[in-house]
């Protein structure tokens, strides 16, 4: 099973993924894995899970088959993965749910995270906040201001907000801070990385609690077509959405896997979040995978309308998915997901995260070049809400 | 040929001497003004310098060498002109040179490139924040078979089982973090560090380094008493950036690192 005990991605003689972090982080990385594994097989913990992600998050999300939409594209049949009815709109609460209580079980009082559209902070205020534990959260003094709205939910749910100015001043730089407050605090506050990226376990353990996503899919759609997909559509930013609805479909060859990146302005202005299509191998925040990176192994900064996404890195696992042809990524511009962002409101009456809208814009492209009687998934991995203030500086009118 | 560090300790030890390791960032304020301050460095007392490759995500790193590093890039500064300093400085001196940098600029460099055109310019070695040595094994190869250091770190935090680790691989010293957090400026030093660098002594004797917290006087006199050497960077970075257009930089900066090393203890 991968990785392996060194949160190694392999292949050949190449690898993704280890843990490549200060001294200071690695016994507090070994006791997290120590303890992981220990939860993982452990009914109790998992009993406890279960039942916070079901009747406190609202699990399982349903699987939405969308008629008009499938009707406006004219192909493919469509359904949505609604992790954006999950509580507090978006996927990142399964996996905040997981890492909190766990934290709860280490015994760390505290827990930090990092945030960039305001998703995964606000999911780990809820935690911590429902378990009773002390968060306090980073987020790039850019985001903040394009995502007021998540930063004063975070300040409701009883967490402080630690503006981070420096650098690019968005996701990345808040991983920075946040990496430094662990380093400093590592004996008392366990850090909840939101994404599938980061130092070995922590492209696993989230891969892990994101695997319900996938899991339910199955399930779902076994009962609703008495067949697997053909397609799997998910955008990726750090990649835990698209991981996870992919992982548990991993055997399934059939299955096409599709992870859609913020091309931004276009991958040839430079002004995008492409890891994997414009990327090279390097080690960011504590792995190796594909980074945004200058000729000198300098991290550039990068662009997308959608905060999520504006990231140089990408969970290993991902690469791990490119380099042996597993999954394929594409990009889509923030013109075309801004234009899915509303046709996916106006034909079905849902307000996608704009993280999401890549996913659905990507599928208006596809969808028409398959028969009706193939089946595409989309993951909605969050809900707009977030995104109208945004969206409406943008949009001079709503066409 | 021998380590310029192996034999800087060597000769230190015979003289009953410790020693004085003085961190600053490459480039900052310009590459020209870091090659007049490495030559006063040495002349101020220093035994060892630490050369730093600026990196755009400094996470081991607290807001002053944070800073530092911005200021570096700012001005162009890449690791490929750092070497170059390095084999400028070669002309004029044979002072023990480390080069401190994050993993990703060596690795975009090419490890097998890298290793040979360090030791080609004059690199004694190499201490990279955010490479333990479970994820060394191919820069250590590389490195062994031409005497380029490859300097490891320990922390607070650090098990028993790490720790002998940790001083199996390291090569031309071993670098103690100090304290459970970011380098910067520090009033106290951790009251447990006697206790903690004995631990460490019981399974090794390749010379231990302090650092991160430590700027000055009495704090290179504290721990020069139980450890090999003192490192400083942060208060010596700091005094840079207030004196970045002074053009009496570099005595400000010699008189102060000739006031920490009359520190050292004999």
């Amino acid at each position: 099973m991968l990785p392996d005990k060194h949160g190694h991605f392999k292949i050949k003689d190449n690898f993704f993924g280890g843990k490549f972090v200060p001294e200071t982080l690695m016994s507090a990385l070994e006791e997290l894995e120590i303890n992981y594994r220990k939860v993982k097989d452990a009914h109790e913990f998992q009993a406890q899970l279960d039942y916070y992600l079901t009747s406190y998050a609202g699990r399982p999300t349903v699987l939405y088959l969308a008629q008009r939409l499938t009707q406006k594209l004219g192909g493919a049949k469509i359904y949505l993965k609604r992790e954006d009815l999950c509580h507090t709109g978006a996927h990142k609460i399964n996996n905040t749910l997981g890492q909190v209580l766990l934290a709860k079980y280490m015994g760390k009082p505290r827990v930090i995270a990092e945030t960039g559209a305001g998703q995964h902070g606000v999911a780990t205020a809820t935690a911590a906040a429902m378990f009773g534990l002390q968060g306090e959260v980073y987020m790039g003094t850019e985001d903040i201001e394009r995502q007021a709205l998540n930063v004063f939910r975070m300040k409701l749910l009883g967490t402080k907000v630690h503006p981070v100015a420096s650098g690019s001043k968005t996701l990345k730089d808040a991983i920075n801070e946040a990496i430094r407050d662990w380093v400093t605090n590592v004996r008392t506050t366990h850090y909840v990385i939101g994404s599938v990226v980061g130092p070995h376990p922590y492209p696993m353990m989230v891969r892990d609690f994101q695997a319900i996503i996938g899991k339910e899919t199955k399930e779902q759609i076994l009962k609703l077509e008495g067949r697997l997909p053909d397609y799997l559509v998910a955008c990726v930013g750090g990649g835990s959405n698209s991981m996870g609805l992919f992982y548990p479909f991993f055997e399934d060859k059939a299955v096409n896997f599709i992870g859609v990146e913020a091309a931004g302005k276009g991958i040839d202005s430079g002004l995008h979040a492409a890891s994997l299509q414009a990327g090279s191998l390097g080690v960011l925040h504590g792995s190796l995978s594909y980074v945004l990176q200058n000729k000198d192994g300098q991290i550039i900064p990068t662009h997308s309308v959608s905060a999520g996404l504006d990231y140089p890195g990408v969970g290993p696992e991902h690469s791990y998915y490119k380099e042996i042809d597993r999954a394929e990524y594409v990009g889509i511009t923030d013109d075309e997901a801004l234009e899915a962002f509303q046709l996916l409101a106006q034909t079905e009456g849902i307000i996608p995260a704009l993280e999401s809208a890549h996913a659905i814009a990507y599928v208006k492209k596809l969808a028409p070049q398959l028969d009706k009687n193939k089946i595409i998934v989309i993951n909605l991995s969050g809900r707009g809400d977030k995104d109208v203030e945004t969206v409406s500086k943008i949009l001079k009118e709503v066409k | 040929m021998t380590n310029r560090i192996d034999l800087k300790f060597d000769q230190l030890r015979k003289e009953g001497q410790k020693a004085l390791i003085t961190f600053i960032t490459a480039g900052d304020p310009s590459l020209e003004r870091t090659h007049e301050l490495v030559l006063r460095l040495e002349k101020s007392g220093a035994d060892i310098i630490e050369l730093g490759v600026p990196f755009s995500d400094p996470l081991a790193d607290g807001p002053v060498i944070q800073a530092a590093s911005e200021r570096a890039l700012k001005n162009g500064t890449t690791l490929t002109r750092v070497l170059d300093l390095v084999k400028t400085l070669r002309q004029t001196t044979q002072v023990p040179i480390a080069l401190l940098s994050y993993y990703n600029p060596i690795y975009k460099y090419g490890l097998t490139r890298f290793v040979k055109d360090a030791v080609d310019v004059g690199v004694d070695g190499v201490i990279i924040p955010d490479l333990p040595p479970e994820e060394a094994d191919e820069l250590k190869h590389k490195a062994e078979s031409k005497n380029l250091a490859i300097i490891f770190l320990l922390a607070p935090t650090s098990t028993p089982e790490r720790i002998r680790l940790i001083s199996q691989a390291s090569t031309g010293f071993i670098y103690y973090v100090s304290l459970t957090g970011i380098t910067g400026i520090r009033k106290n030093l951790e009251t447990t560090l006697e206790e903690s660098i004995r631990q460490i002594r019981l399974i090794t004797n390749k010379p231990i380094a302090v650092g991160f917290g430590i700027s000055t006087r009495e704090h290179v006199q504290t721990i020069t008493k139980i450890a090999d050497a003192a490192i400083v960077g942060s208060a010596i970075v700091n005094l840079i950036e207030q004196h970045e257009k002074d053009p009496g930089l570099v005595e400000i900066i010699g008189d102060f690192v000739a006031r920490l090393s009359s520190g050292k203890s004999q």
